[in-house]
């Protein structure tokens, strides 16, 4: 009998497979086509095999963009992580304030991407904005428009007030679940509050800190509505992270090849760096060496 | 080591409490003396953990003291208290090595790395915890995790006294055994202070020399096992120590002779004229032990029905019909067993009379 052939099973994963195909291989596949041919016209293209590929790694503006973007998912990383923990920390444990709480910490969350980034465009403008005219009329010269290390200042804060109390939401969650006993028992042996933290709470909140770096490590590095709106990815092309300069090419140039090409590296790089992230924190909790 | 003393202790978790059923310890006031293994019995919901956390430290009373040698530690916190606890699930630290976890507690109190090196080492020997003090605790079994947090209260040498809070509530039975066994042993070696909660009696009564009985947040009897088998001082002690529990049966009395649904038991005259003064609810209890059975009749006897047998391999216990009121007896190996029809003899001097639960003395 024919296990494979007979099993009437496969007819269940059959909508799974409609759906990832539409969703996911079908585009996959048109992408992986264009970045293999220069289309010329409608119906007019011609094979290029690792033409577009070639080009695309040598294009120094994306080698910018890449650097930039790595440089913003660290910091951003860096701030966030640590950030949300203390929230999570200080937020309260009954009563109340717990929905208070909540509700406050995720209405950035609420809010769509463009939005924000016009939010944060009117707040920082040096002429009416609340932040922008406040901090001018302190003495400080703040413009995000003209000098990239305000536009750098001013993206940094938007994503961290945007995506901080997701890092905190979780954290908050990974606390809740750690049993009162354990706080006990720290009490008891005599822990500090650094202790107990280093060696209690943070052990516990491995697995939402995991899923909380991964979330965001993935979103920062994609990142676009946000700064597009904001600053268009300037001043100059200092805030033109990648998706930025993938839409100039794909979109606004119509450079399907390259766009292709382009998109592919770009994904891998996503793929291969969660995966390392992945791994690094699972080997961490079993104790394993890194 | 101290000898902890418990002064009119009472307990509520609520702020405002009102009755006596919002206290979960109701009125509590005994003395744990030093070196002494005791064990904390009773159901569950009892009282037992907010008691022992009252001791430790982690819940502060809402009246009475807690003296340690004499000295107030009421309003002192675990870590000032200078107390160990095990709780009913192991607690480890997941990413320090077994060394680490027990080396833990004294790190914490700044003891030389020497001397933290030694005591950990001896711990870990009488724990059989050697082999593994390298490994991280994290991938241990559940008796190995156990021992460890065991050992995070042993590794302290001066430690007031070691709570234990049902700690081999996840053990695998036949290692319960072995790890109830090695809990004695230590404390013939080491002479502290052992309290043990929990609901189990046969963990306690193999475990403790003297057992505290706790019911609804308060005492109800502290004694040697033996004592608690023999002179339960509550229905309840009678009820919970034992397999199978007391007998109970309500009665009136009439001069000597307890009335049961018109059964007639003669008790001794002591105990009778105990129950003629008493006021409330009178029971007569007698162990399943000590309770005779007879195939045909005899002096004194009471003519009841049998119900089932059951045989427990060593023994048998009949279940037995006295009008309405269900008794169980422990038949021993070789006397004649009835069929059908018993009578029972209620032996005076096992024969106890309880009012409202108490037993009449």
């Amino acid at each position: 009998m024919n296990k494979w052939g007979d099993n009437k099973a496969w007819f269940l994963v059959i909508p799974v497979l409609v759906f990832v195909a539409f969703s996911a291989i079908i585009p996959l596949m048109t992408v992986i086509n264009y970045s293999l041919q220069d289309i010329l016209a409608p119906g007019k293209a011609l094979f290029v095999g690792t033409e577009w590929y070639k080009k695309v790694l040598h294009d120094y503006r994306l080698h910018d963009a890449l650097w930039r973007q790595f440089l913003f998912s660290a910091l951003v990383l860096l701030i966030e992580m640590p950030l949300g923990i203390l929230i999570a920390l200080a937020m309260p444990k009954k009563g109340w304030g717990i929905s208070f709480s909540l509700v406050t910490l995720a209405l950035p969350l609420l809010i769509p991407w463009n939005t924000i980034g016009t939010i944060w465009m009117i707040f920082v403008r040096p002429d009416i904005g609340l932040f922008g005219a406040a901090i001018n009329n302190l003495g400080v010269a703040f413009d995000h428009t003209r000098r990239p290390l305000d536009a750098w200042v001013t993206v940094i804060l938007m994503e961290v007030w945007h995506w901080t109390p997701l890092v905190a939401l979780l954290a908050y969650a990974g606390l809740r679940a750690i049993p009162e006993v354990y706080y006990q028992a720290a009490k008891i042996d005599g822990a500090s509050s650094w202790k107990t933290f280093y060696y209690i709470q943070l052990p516990k909140m491995r697995g939402v800190l995991t899923i909380a770096l991964l979330l965001r490590f993935m979103d920062s590095f994609l990142i676009y509505a946000e700064p597009f709106v904001l600053t268009g990815g300037g001043p100059g092309n200092t805030t033109t992270f990648l998706s930025i300069y993938l839409v100039k090419i794909a979109v606004l140039q119509m450079d399907l090849g390259p766009g292709g090409a382009f998109s592919l590296i770009y994904f891998l790089i996503v793929l291969l760096l969660s995966f390392i992230f992945y791994q690094v924190l699972q080997r961490v909790g079993k104790g394993e060496k890194v | 080591m101290a000898r902890i003393e418990l002064n009119e202790i009472a307990h509520s978790y609520l702020r405002n409490p009102k009755g006596e059923s919002d206290y979960a310890i109701k009125r509590i006031h005994n003395v744990w003396e030093d070196g002494g293994a005791y064990a904390l019995l009773g159901p569950s919901g009892c009282g037992k953990t907010t008691l022992l956390n009252i001791i430790s430290g982690l819940v502060t009373p809402s009246r009475g003291r807690v003296l340690y040698d004499g000295k107030d530690v009421t309003s002192l916190p675990p870590e000032k208290r200078n107390i160990a606890q095990v709780f009913q699930f192991p607690v480890l630290y997941d990413t320090l090595t077994v060394f680490d976890n027990l080396a833990f507690p004294l790190r914490n109190r700044g003891i030389e790395p020497s001397e933290v090196t030694k005591r950990v080492h001896e711990v870990a020997d009488i724990l059989d915890l050697t082999p593994f003090l390298k490994k991280k605790a994290a991938g241990l079994t559940a008796d190995a995790k156990q021992k460890i947090s065991l050992g995070r209260g042993l590794v302290r040498s001066d430690v007031a006294a070691i709570l234990f809070d049902e700690p081999l509530t996840v053990i695998d039975p036949h290692l319960k055994w072995h790890l109830r066994r090695k809990l004695k042993e230590i404390h013939e070696q080491l002479k502290l202070t052992l309290i043990y909660v929990t609901h189990d009696q046969t963990e306690a009564l193999t475990f403790a020399d003297q057992v505290v009985v706790m019911l609804e947040g308060e005492i109800v009897q502290i004694g040697t096992p033996q004592d608690l088998y023999e002179n339960p001082e509550h229905t309840f002690v009678g009820y919970f120590i034992g397999s199978p529990g007391m007998n109970f049966l309500t009665c009136t009395l009439e001069g000597n002779v307890a009335q049961v649904d018109g059964a007639k038991i003669v008790l001794d005259e002591k105990t009778a004229a105990l129950g003629r003064k008493a006021q409330g609810k009178l029971e007569l209890g007698i162990r399943p032990m000590y309770l005779e059975v007879s195939p045909v009749p005899v002096e004194n006897g009471v003519p009841a029905k049998v119900k089932v047998l059951e045989d427990q391999g060593c023994h048998k216990i009949a279940v037995l019909m006295l009008a309405d009121k269900t008794l169980q007896a422990m038949l021993p190996e070789g006397k004649p067993v009835p069929e059908e029809k018993a009578w029972l003899v209620f032996p005076p001097q096992w024969t106890r009379l309880f009012a409202d639960g108490r037993l009449l003395k």
